[in-house]
């Protein structure tokens, strides 16, 4: 596992030119089906979980899980970008969860 | 026949940079600051906000000379984390540049954490502590202020060569397949290292967790040895201590934490057996070594200890990997890990091909300029200066930019002949080609674990606990040639594929001439990096020299250089280690 994208919430970046997901993934790893417009991903197992995909989705529609062979099922860390931080959820797999920051810049 | 098939774009340009990560980024910086007419194209396998090892962010700069130490003092410390052997000519002219390429990083917006003085918080001796997870995005940007042309997602194939001289190279888009034939003034490979040369930690559906970027593939090496070029001190391979499974970065818990690394019966064996070489403070091949030798003799696992960390430290902790490491921090979340009562367990890497940490790479001049002429070399890819790490590989960017301005003053474009970009084009397409007409091969992904199969067994993976000696070399050699020839059975669905396919040719070239550094150095100096089980010693006599290779005519050369001491006092004990 690497990337779960979320079909409910992704719209495929409709108003620009290439999904974000797609236009940043180090690996290339991300594709847009031509028949949905949807962000999906070529090979998981290529998934290196940098965690790049997940921060510029504007629709929050992707997590990122750690294969099975190396954690449990079912925490989740879903980083949201704002001004000048990012806001950090880590839920452990008793849904337990903590909030963390980290400093960024904006406007680069 | 295939011009019409796959588009082919001719460019022109005063500067090519290939890769455009730290040290090709602060390249097109510098050659834009002193001389804003010079046209330059960035060649970017990936997208350069994200590309390459600082995709996910840094949570320290870590080579910086703070104000109370020198750059002999710098040198000292590399050199005797080297065992003695480094270009200390390439330190030292990399020293000056490193401080202010440092200060131009806050100039350009990157969060660094002060102390009430307002000064930059350290971390051990050498290292800053920043807020870095937008350190990539941050370059990019001012890459793009030069109006380099960027051309994201086109992986370099080739460089394209007359008499000898690098006069540009060639390469494809991996989206749309385009062909591009770039011809430059000079130009400067700053592709980074390598991973996936051999068996990674965790095989299948787990195989990319690993701590160098699986998307550094040795392009840029692979590229240099095919031209010809000069390498150096490939068999000094890079092996980190890294967490378990996920293998995230360490120093934090070292360096930041005082975390105590500790044997499974919880005794800090740095500290007690190797006192004398320093404890937790020896050469980082012997950190090392010593887990190693702990698991191997029954006292493993190994671990960092955190029971002593605050409540508030482990959050400090935690905020640190978000920046760097991300998924560390879900991984332990993912395993009820509790810092109070467990300790992080750590295993040695796959053994990575790198200038950053060890010194694999171009054999290069103070100014950067390699073998080839016409050519420079900047960061991972430049060999002979371990422990530049990101802020030395853009210091290395400044230097070889300030060489590249005389050629671009002097040089002309020299256009390739028609012949070299065909046979070029036939070797970059035909994985593609034969899917079309055989749909029979080896797919990349199948030859590349073949690749790192006879890497891990035969030239000292993780499965031997990286010790080789000379006969098992040897079938590698033999298993590596016949894996040559294979290549030509690759096959490629689509144009992601066909990068694929280049990787793994790339790792098998980059993979045989490490394989003849490893047979030809008969010595062990790096226990650990480079564990010869047949000439177990240090032989200074003999070897305190450059092992370093040229491909002519099909075969790797191999022969030595002479190491120059430029910084007197021992070259073996430091006082200013990490």
């Amino acid at each position: 596992m690497g990337v779960i994208v979320n079909l409910k919430k992704c719209n495929g970046c409709k108003r620009m030119k290439e999904p974000l997901c797609i236009r940043y993934c180090p690996g290339n790893l991300m594709a847009q089906d031509q028949r949905t417009g949807k962000a999906y991903v070529r090979n998981n197992s290529d998934c290196w979980d940098c965690f790049v995909c997940a921060k510029y989705c504007p629709e929050s529609a992707i997590s990122i899980r750690i294969p099975y062979k190396i954690a449990n099922y079912k925490a989740s860390l879903e980083p949201k970008i704002e001004q000048n931080k990012i806001k950090w959820t880590l839920t452990n797999i008793d849904g337990k969860t903590e909030n963390f920051k980290t400093k960024t810049i904006d406007n680069i | 026949m295939l011009r019409e098939k796959y588009k082919t774009e001719y460019l022109e340009t005063d500067f090519l940079i290939i890769g455009g990560g730290a040290a090709g980024c602060v390249a097109a910086v510098e050659l834009h600051e002193k001389n804003p007419d010079a046209k330059i194209i960035i060649m970017e396998k990936a997208y350069i906000d994200r590309s390459g090892c600082l995709a996910a962010g840094m949570n320290t700069i870590n080579a910086y000379i703070p104000p109370d130490e020198t750059e002999e003092n710098f040198t000292r410390y590399i050199r005797a984390d080297s065992i003695g052997l480094v270009r200390e000519d390439l330190i030292l002219s990399s020293a000056p540049y490193i401080n202010p390429i440092v200060k131009k990083l806050e100039k350009w917006g990157l969060p660094f954490k002060k102390d009430k003085n307002k000064k930059y918080i350290t971390r051990g001796k050498w290292h800053v502590k920043i807020n870095g997870e937008r350190l990539k995005p941050i370059l990019a940007a001012q890459a793009r202020k030069t109006n380099a042309l960027i051309l994201n997602r086109t992986t370099a194939t080739n460089f394209l060569t007359k008499d000898g001289k690098v006069i540009g190279a060639t390469g494809f888009n991996v989206r749309h397949g385009k062909f591009f034939v770039i011809t430059s003034k000079a130009t400067l490979i700053a592709t980074g290292g390598a991973s996936g040369i051999y068996s990674p930690n965790n095989g299948g559906l787990a195989h990319h967790k690993v701590w160098y970027s699986p998307f550094n593939t040795g392009a840029g090496y692979a590229m240099g040895i095919r031209a010809g070029a000069e390498m150096t001190s490939f068999e000094m391979r890079f092996i980190a201590l890294r967490t378990k499974d996920v293998i995230a970065p360490t120093g934090i818990l070292s360096l930041e934490f005082n975390c105590p690394l500790i044997n499974a019966r919880g005794e800090n064996f740095l500290n007690t057996k190797y006192h004398h070489i320093g404890g937790s403070r020896a050469s980082t091949n012997f950190r090392l070594y010593s887990q190693i030798l702990e698991v191997k003799e029954g006292r493993g696992p190994v671990y960092y200890e955190t029971k002593h960390l605050s409540d508030k430290n482990i959050r400090k902790l935690k905020i640190a990997y978000l920046n760097a490491a991300p998924h560390e921090v879900l991984y332990l979340s993912a395993n009820n890990f509790n810092h109070k009562k467990d300790a992080i367990e750590i295993c040695g890497t796959e053994p990575y091909i790198t200038g950053g940490h060890c010194q694999a790479g171009y054999w290069i001049d103070k100014d950067r300029s390699t073998t080839l002429e016409g050519l420079y070399a900047a960061g991972d890819v430049a060999g002979g200066f371990p422990h530049k790490f990101a802020s030395g590989c853009m210091s290395e960017g400044i230097i070889s930019a300030n060489s590249a301005l005389k050629k671009i003053k002097h040089n002309k474009v020299i256009k390739p002949s028609h012949e070299q970009v065909i046979n070029e084009q036939k070797r970059v397409y035909a994985p593609l080609e034969r899917m079309a007409k055989i749909q029979d091969g080896i797919l990349p992904n199948e030859m590349e674990r073949r690749l790192q199969k006879i890497m891990d067994e035969y030239a000292g993976g993780i499965c031997v606990f990286y010790e080789m000696n000379e006969e098992r070399l040897l079938i590698a050699r033999k298993e590596l040639s016949n894996l040559k020839q294979q290549t030509n059975y690759l096959i490629a669905n689509d144009f992601h594929e066909l990068m694929l396919a280049h990787e793994v040719i790339d790792r098998i070239d980059v993979a045989r001439v490490l394989v003849e550094h490893l047979i030809y150095r008969k010595e062990t100096r790096w226990p650990g990096y480079q564990t010869r089980l047949d000439y177990p010693w240090r032989d200074d006599y003999h070897w305190l020299k450059f092992v370093n290779s040229r491909m002519e005519n099909g075969k790797t050369n191999t022969f030595t250089r002479e190491y120059k001491q430029i910084v007197p006092g021992d070259k073996y004990i430091s006082n200013y280690a990490v």
